[in-house]
């Protein structure tokens, strides 16, 4: 597996269709079996602060202001005011024409910027578009770009321009001499089957991509977890094969801790421990956080409180 | 590394009798066989002291059995058998958490296993074969089969209360009454089944429970009044079991040892394959009779898949069998836990490569680390006989023709699992198999309305489905 592989359609049709095959009643059932994993006492307050730390709080509507992006760049960044152990997250994640409202108000936090691009959520966009879209949000400041792959030219197997594209995007994310990490999203939702998702995580990785990314959040189904245990399994065998780590991030869908901590048990029992980091491990969400800080609130105090105790931005 | 706090289940659901009598005749009664202790393997602790039923208790079970059959159950209607049978299915839905707790206390499985596995699939059966009781004219077993009589049933320690479900619910839903006697080491959730008898109005003397040891078994598929004989077990029982009928007209199912193929062909699923492998051998700690304790890999992806059998192993958790979190729990007994050593310690003997995961096994009770060999040839003894514990042998082949072959070249012939991509040679296997379950791309999956059973050394006779009421009925 190295970069001198012929990158035409045919080469990597042969390269993608010769990776193992993937069962899908079997994928689902190892799944649900990591899910019954019982997270209690130490080990749930040690996932808990982990999937805070994990998370790439998501704004991404139309009617997105400045204002609303810098309360949530002010709650990513102390996610509960009056306890100071909590931690930050790890990232705001925006469109590109709020990157530098947010870049502002996170200064100094150590909390990175992630920003859309590439005409997200449908990628219908010329590539000299989507180039364009990543280059100004890289020089407006945006730590991380997260792009979508073109989906109608990977079922139609044109998997050649699939991965000239992400080259040439994670060649957008250095503009300006900036390096920014470039999170590459499958849209796995639209691919249908396990084995395209397994394909589709190849192919990402083979062109470029710092993190492998399941979903927009804007198509259904979005994040699940024999999903992301796919994408697991993908990047597990990937660093094994060719030396280089890469990321994973379940996005969309994902609003309880409970099912946080789920996935975190399956990053320790797929990928292993070392993916169980914020630089390996992203959950895209809006409404996780605040579930997160309930739980640690009742952990810590052995009462529930109510969701007016934890803020709604 | 993300360590996983322990998540005990807790105890207190179960309400533990110091002592527990025989239950004949719909009430508990006491034995004239002596006592005998429970112990949990786990912790060697003892849980209940249980009567012993001897040959008088056998006697007495039988003909309080026989009682009942004539006078009650033959002669309702199968729809009221139904609901009987419906009632006891859904109290064990209702008492689901006590019944997993006491059958990990007594047995030493992980409590994820009796909660997700044994328990449901209990009930699951008991529903299955109540849909049964009052249809049995379209079962295409002839217009109108009649029960047999009285069904004297023996059953193992690996799964007590499964096994009892299997045995009990198609006896039931039949017409037959029954009298069973559950495992030396393991009769306590069967002694609960018995409460749960009473607490569904079963007329009394239609299930007759008796603990006791292989004495007992003997003196009750020995009796005279038993008209079915069902056993669950060793393959050297069930030769004794098949000697001692033979000549009488009972009828006998047997379902016996194994030593299952299972297969892995280069275009397999291989997550899933490991993920079959790993339930197929480690699955209850390996005391599955349709264990697949060979593993046949094709030459080409041998490597890679031993490789990432390792890999996988080396989360499996070991332990305390009421944490949540435990994969693999206490081998049964002192005495299993050393035929498990003696075979294993074969295995190495005759050149085998043992290879186990770092792991800490509990200082009191019986464990035992999940093992593979690698290296094994067919005329390794850990390639032929069967240990009934967490030990996988692995073997090799290069083409379909040669894995068929050695997958056959067994006594035993329960189960098989197939591991490839390509439906065509599924089915190519399937007929070619000489085992009475083939798994396509799945392991140890079980299923009340699926049937169940072997060739040669594994036993005759099929439970489960369609084919499990044959064995209760008149046909």
């Amino acid at each position: 597996m190295t970069a001198q592989l012929a990158l035409d359609d045919a080469g990597l049709r042969r390269l993608l269709h010769g990776l193992p095959p993937v069962d899908q009643v079997g994928a689902d059932a190892r799944a649900a079996k990591l899910g019954t994993r019982s997270i209690k006492t130490t080990a749930k307050a040690e996932a808990l602060d982990l999937a805070v730390r994990m998370v790439d709080l998501t704004t991404l509507e139309g009617a997105d202001t400045p204002g609303k992006v810098r309360a949530l760049c002010a709650k990513g960044i102390r996610p509960e005011p009056d306890q100071p152990d909590c931690p930050s997250v790890a990232a705001i994640c925006v469109y590109g024409d709020m990157v530098e409202t947010a870049k502002a108000a996170l200064a100094g936090s150590g909390v990175k910027v992630a920003a859309v691009a590439t005409a997200f959520p449908s990628g219908r966009a010329p590539l000299a578009v989507k180039l364009a879209d990543t280059a100004a949000a890289v020089e407006a400041g945006a730590d991380e770009i997260d792009m979508v792959i073109d989906r109608g030219a990977f079922l139609a197997g044109r998997y050649g321009a699939v991965a000239e594209e992400i080259a040439a995007v994670k060649e957008a994310c250095r503009t300006g001499g900036h390096d920014a990490h470039l999170k590459v999203i499958l849209e796995t939702g639209e691919l249908a089957t396990y084995d395209n998702v397994k394909r589709a995580s190849w192919l990402a990785m083979l062109s470029g991509a710092d993190f492998i990314k399941t979903s927009t959040g804007k198509v259904s189904p979005a994040a699940t977890l024999p999903v992301t245990l796919l994408m697991l399994e993908s990047v597990r065998d990937f660093r094994a094969q060719t030396g280089r780590q890469v990321g994973v991030k379940p996005a969309g869908g994902i609003r309880t801790a409970k099912d946080a901590i789920k996935y975190l048990v399956t990053v320790n029992e797929t990928a292993g421990p070392d993916w169980l980091d914020p630089d390996w491990f992203r959950f895209g969400a809006s409404s996780l956080l605040n579930d997160l800080l309930l739980q640690r609130r009742k952990l810590a105090t052995g009462v529930y409180s109510g969701p007016d105790y934890v803020t709604v931005d | 590394m993300f360590e996983y706090a322990p998540a005990p289940e807790s105890r207190s659901v179960v309400d533990l009798k110091p002592s527990y009598g025989l239950f004949v005749g719909g009430e508990f009664v006491e034995g004239s066989g002596g006592a005998f202790k429970s112990v949990n393997p786990a912790t060697e602790e003892v849980l209940a002291e249980v009567a012993l039923a001897d040959a008088a208790d056998v006697d007495r079970a039988v003909a309080v059995a026989r009682k009942a059959y004539d006078e009650v159950w033959s002669r309702m209607p199968g729809a009221e058998r139904a609901k009987y049978i419906y009632r006891i299915a859904r109290i064990i839905q209702e008492r689901a958490r006590e019944l997993a707790v006491l059958e990990s206390l007594d047995n030493g499985k992980p409590i994820r296993e009796s909660r997700d596995v044994d328990i449901p699939l209990a009930a699951a059966h008991f529903f299955y074969y109540a849909g049964w009781a009052d249809k049995l004219g379209y079962a295409n077993l002839g217009p109108d089969p009649k029960p047999l009589g009285v069904a004297g049933q023996v059953i193992p320690w690996n799964f007590p209360l499964l096994m009892l479900a299997w045995k009990v619910a198609p006896a039931l839903a039949c017409g037959n009454t029954v009298v069973l006697k559950p495992a030396e080491t393991t009769p306590l959730t069967a002694l609960l089944f018995a409460e749960i008898c009473q607490q569904a109005d079963l007329p009394p003397g239609v299930v007759n429970i008796l603990t006791g040891a292989g004495a007992t078994g003997a003196a009750l598929v020995a009796h005279p009044g038993v008209d079915k004989v069902a056993f669950t077990g060793s393959t050297e029982v069930g030769r004794m079991i098949a000697k001692q009928v033979a000549g009488t007209s009972k009828k006998v199912t047997l379902e016996l040892g194994g030593k299952a193929a299972n297969l892995v062909f280069d275009d397999a699923p291989l997550e899933q394959a490991i993920e079959g492998i790993v339930d197929g051998i480690f699955f209850n700690q390996g005391h599955v009779c349709c264990a697949g304790s060979r593993l046949l890999v094709q030459e080409s992806v041998a490597e890679e898949v031993v490789d990432r059998l390792r890999e996988r192993m080396k989360t499996l958790r070991v332990g305390d069998p009421l944490d949540k979190n435990t994969d693999l729990g206490a081998i049964n007994s002192a005495e299993q836990l050393a035929r498990i050593r003696t075979l294993t310690e074969a295995g190495e003997a005759e050149g085998a490569t043992r290879w186990s995961p770092p792991c800490e096994l509990p200082e009191r009770g019986f464990f035992f680390a999940p093992t593979i060999f690698t290296g094994v040839s067919q005329a390794h003894r850990i390639a032929r006989e069967e240990i009934f514990g967490p030990v996988l042998s692995v073997l090799t082949f290069r083409t379909p023709a040669e894995a068929v072959e050695k997958a056959n070249n067994t006594a035993y012939g329960l189960s098989a699992g197939v591991w490839t991509d390509k439906g065509s040679r599924i089915l190519w296997l399937a007929q070619r198999m000489r085992a009475g379950v083939v798994w396509a791309n799945t392991f140890n999956r079980f299923d009340p309305t699926s049937p169940f059973g072997g060739y040669k050394e594994s036993g005759y006779g099929r439970e489960g489905g369609r084919h499990g009421l044959e064995a209760y009925l008149d046909v």
